[in-house]
């Protein structure tokens, strides 16, 4: 079937099986593997794009959904110009990563977190990544990360 | 993990999606949100050979107040409900528990509809919805008939709905002064319940309702009586092993959901002003 999906504000069309999951229509149709497969079973959120400024875990969305929809991956973060997003930035920062296999996902999640709550508490992130898991950091710097986004946000939201 | 082939149809009316169920049967799933099918499906567990995805009918998702009820649109997702205006002031358990399940990504996704349709007595929002009196309407071929929640949950991962039927609405009585409390024991802040409560308090009477304790969310009629009858918290949550069947698991044995079931109902009738 044929699905049209807005990713990073580029339509992409591609002829795909109804089956493929919308990880493997951006990692393979789109050729945009910052999206990482992790756990495959909706758990460790490393396949957290938006659709529609919304944060998904990609590995439990069919391609076929998100058709006609608007999706942001982590490529689709940094300004064309190569400056990169707040959020991205404030990982870099604060030290918000170790291997960084995590990293896209946590960026995604947090982008939508901040969105519905431009303000949060150190709780509100804490249970915001609920669905993200990290096995390097202990989250401590991830938080920090979210927190110095929000107040660099701030101004904007 | 890729599902089986499929054929996927996204019908533009409920009337479409009615027909295809119709013509399908059992070889056809209802896909909204897909955080329990799609799973499934990559498990290979569930191998539909259609898909049909109902969630682009906007017309049922929804959360309104009419005639003395709270009704939401099958396929409306749990953070829509969660974040209601509506549901939090006259239905606050149920938009509570919209937003204990799974994390932030499955709620954005998932559906009120899909979670009861999948019957996982392991899932939260069955439990809220049958502490809550719930009533469930679905729509088939002669049209449409109503469900009382005590009535939808048959057995495990099986519900009172035909395959030629649709999910398409959900109601509790509406209560904004509910007294409620809700409460879930998990080893990880996403997983599933190993064991949970719910409990409602308004003036016709107290509902109280037990997660991943049987193959079925059960309502705890023991406790529910002993209170009606004048129990305090710590003596009717005694009762809230009774009837209970628990799966044992690498989470906990039977015995261990037993207390838990005491333990934690005791916690939510204290919270919800017991």
């Amino acid at each position: 079937m044929r699905v049209t999906i807005n990713v990073n504000g580029t339509d992409e069309s591609h002829d795909v099986e109804a089956r493929t999951l919308l990880v493997h229509f951006l990692r393979d149709a789109c050729a945009l593997t910052g999206t990482n497969v992790g756990c495959d079973t909706t758990s460790c959120g490393a396949c957290t794009v938006l659709i529609d400024g919304q944060s998904v875990k990609s590995c439990t969305v069919l391609a076929a959904q998100a058709d006609g929809a608007s999706v942001t991956t982590i490529e689709g973060m940094a300004s064309p110009d190569g400056q990169l997003h707040p959020v991205q930035r404030a990982f870099q920062e604060c030290h918000g990563l170790q291997c960084g296999f995590c990293t896209p996902g946590m960026v995604m999640a947090i982008t939508s977190l901040l969105r519905e709550n431009p303000e949060p508490s150190e709780t509100d992130i804490r249970h915001g990544l609920e669905g993200n898991l990290c096995r390097c950091t202990g989250y401590h710097n991830i938080v920090e990360a979210a927190l110095a986004a929000s107040r660099e946000m701030g101004g904007a939201s | 993990m890729i599902p089986d082939v499929f054929a996927y149809e996204r019908p533009e009316t409920r009337e479409g999606a009615l027909a295809l169920l119709a013509e399908h049967g059992d070889e056809a799933k209802v896909l909204a949100g897909g955080h329990s099918l799609l799973p499934l499906m990559k498990l290979r567990l569930a191998r539909p050979s259609l898909v049909v995805d109902v969630a682009r009918l906007y017309e049922l998702s929804y959360v309104r107040e009419e005639d003395g009820f709270v009704c939401v649109g099958a396929t409306t997702r749990h953070h829509d409900l969660a974040t209601s205006d509506v549901a939090r002031a006259s239905a606050p358990l149920l938009a509570h528990v919209a937003g204990q399940v799974g994390d932030p990504q499955v709620r954005h996704r998932g559906t009120l509809g899909g979670s009861l349709v999948h019957g996982d007595p392991a899932s939260d929002l069955p439990a809220a919805v049958l502490a809550l009196g719930g009533t469930l309407v679905v729509e088939g071929p002669s049209g449409r008939r109503t469900i009382d929640a005590r009535e939808f949950f048959v057995s495990f991962f099986e519900v009172a709905i035909a395959p030629d039927e649709m999910l398409v609405e959900i109601r509790v009585p509406s209560n904004p002064g509910e007294q409620w409390a809700f409460e879930k024991l998990t080893k990880r802040a996403q997983d599933w319940a190993i064991v949970g409560a719910a409990v409602t308090r308004r003036a016709s009477g107290v509902g109280v309702a037990l997660i991943n304790v049987a193959p079925v969310p059960l309502r705890a009629a023991a406790v529910e009586e002993a209170l009606a009858a004048g129990a305090g918290a710590d003596e009717a949550a005694q009762l809230a092993a009774e009837g209970t069947d628990p799966s044992s698991d690498f989470n906990a044995s039977p015995e261990y959901r037993r207390h838990l079931a005491r333990v934690l109902v005791r916690r939510a009738l204290q919270k919800a002003g017991f």
